[in-house]
């Protein structure tokens, strides 16, 4: 059988890492998705500017430089800005929150198109009623909006999970010892690298067959509104 | 910031695009030849035939780039059999593996946007191809591939980006692309904001270079899509 000289658990606690990461990135992704798809669409120029910024800086530049750049850009400006208020140590950043902001940052790009569409899809006039009942605009998004946009939003969200949690090792580079970096230090140790990243990814290949059933399961779910024929 | 650290240093910048620029067009080029037959196949009836070609797409589509450049990196030194082979100094330098690599991950995702586009064809044109006496291969590459890779056009100006934006990989083994130029900038002078910053607008300028290509050319092939005025 397969010998893992003995790296299997720490193997197996890396994938926890690696889900943590994609997770916490994908929440702040989706906020971040929302609030910019909600400015592309406002009446606002200055929010709408931004958004138009934002989402085509992000899509313009490599995800591996956007990290570097957030990772050794914000170890130095955090430094600077301690050193202005008088702090005279040094400010370690850590790795795995430089990950999960710069992959959610990153993705909130992304994840804008997806639910602008998706906002775009939704009837106006549903919206106009739901305020016309008195409804906080909070209240429209939640029982309103958001229940209708998901439809339309899930094909584009479920790319970019699968995209985002492939993402996720690039976080090895940076420091964090998620189970790409696990496999790095196995293989310079047992001097079998090809063993180590084969079995990261296995595990890599699980984790999309299980998102992509899920999937599956969830537009069958927000669809059942929707009548098919056959 | 200072960014005369970048112009001092522009020539290295020219150089690591075009180690770029090279590296992506590369692996596209040659992942588009393996990726038409695939493609093709891919919607064959036997399964020993599309069989292999989904384990290959399901692997390449399912792992992280970074994972697959490093099976070939680092990961081929292991085998013995391949270090004293003739292939070995092929394998031994960055470059080749970074291509190697990129190639199999492109193809990969292109032979499935293929896929789809082939497998979307409207089944009129392919009964009309039949009714007039077309062999398979002649309704292949007169009716079927000049409708399906108009189709695939927007999905494959994406992938191209996607790989333009993935091969910043390379330099992480060794390998002096943009991204290279920019780690060597960081550490010689220690400003990463300058020299990730103008890296950065380096792939900006390729990426939206790339995206008005594919728009002029999906004007051209979708020419007849577009509405009449």
């Amino acid at each position: 059988m397969l010998d893992l000289h003995g790296y299997g658990g720490s193997i197996l606690s890396g994938a926890v890492i690696t889900i943590e990461v994609a997770l916490l990135s994908l929440i702040i992704s989706m906020i971040l998705g929302i609030a910019t798809a909600l400015a592309k669409l406002s009446k606002s120029t200055i929010a709408h500017g931004i958004a138009i910024v934002y989402t085509t800086v992000i899509r313009g530049i490599p995800d591996l430089v956007l990290m570097l750049l957030i990772f050794f850009g914000g170890q130095m400006l955090v430094n600077e800005l301690a050193y202005m208020v008088g702090y005279e140590g040094y400010i370690d950043i850590n790795p795995f929150v430089a990950g999960v902001l710069t992959i959610g940052f990153i993705f909130g790009a992304y994840m804008a198109e997806t639910f602008r569409g998706a906002i775009l899809s939704v009837d106006g006039g549903q919206l106009e009623a739901g305020r016309a009942y008195g409804m906080t605009g909070l209240q429209v998004f939640r029982r309103i909006l958001f229940p209708q946009m998901m439809r339309h939003a899930l094909p584009g969200f479920g790319n970019n999970w699968l995209v985002l949690l492939k993402t996720t090792a690039l976080v090895s580079i940076i420091g964090l010892e998620d189970m790409v970096r696990v496999a790095s230090l196995a293989s310079g140790s047992t001097q079998k690298p090809f063993t180590f990243y084969l079995v990261v990814s296995v595990i890599f290949l699980v984790f999309t067959s299980i998102s992509v059933g899920y999937l599956q399961w969830l537009e069958r779910r927000y669809s059942a509104s929707v009548r098919r024929e056959a | 910031m200072d960014f005369s650290i970048i112009f001092d240093n522009f020539d290295l910048y020219l150089q690591g695009a075009w180690t770029t620029i090279q590296l992506v067009f590369l692996a596209l080029i040659i992942g588009l030849i393996i990726a038409l037959p695939l493609a093709i196949l891919r919607n064959h009836k036997n399964p020993l035939v599309w069989g292999p070609i989904w384990v290959y797409t399901f692997f390449f589509r399912g792992t992280p780039l970074l994972v697959q450049v490093f099976l070939v990196y680092y990961g081929f030194g292991q085998f013995e059999a391949l270090r004293e082979s003739f292939l070995w100094p092929f394998f031994k330098e960055a470059y080749w593996c970074a291509l190697l690599a990129f190639t199999l991950n492109t193809a990969a995702y292109t032979t499935e946007i293929f896929r789809g586009a082939i497998a979307n064809t409207p089944l009129g044109e392919i009964e009309a191809a039949k009714a007039y006496g077309m062999s398979r291969w002649l309704q292949i590459r007169r009716i079927i591939l000049p409708s399906a890779l108009r189709r695939a056009l927007p999905a494959y100006s994406n992938e191209v980006v996607f790989m333009l934006h993935g091969s910043a990989i390379a330099g992480i083994i060794t390998i002096v692309d943009l991204t290279g130029v920019a780690r060597i900038i960081n550490s010689k002078y220690y400003s990463p904001f300058e020299a990730f910053i103008a890296a950065g607008l380096f792939y900006m300028a390729i990426t939206f270079t790339i995206v008005f290509v594919f728009r002029k050319l999906e004007q051209r092939y979708h020419a007849h899509l577009r509405p009449r005025s």
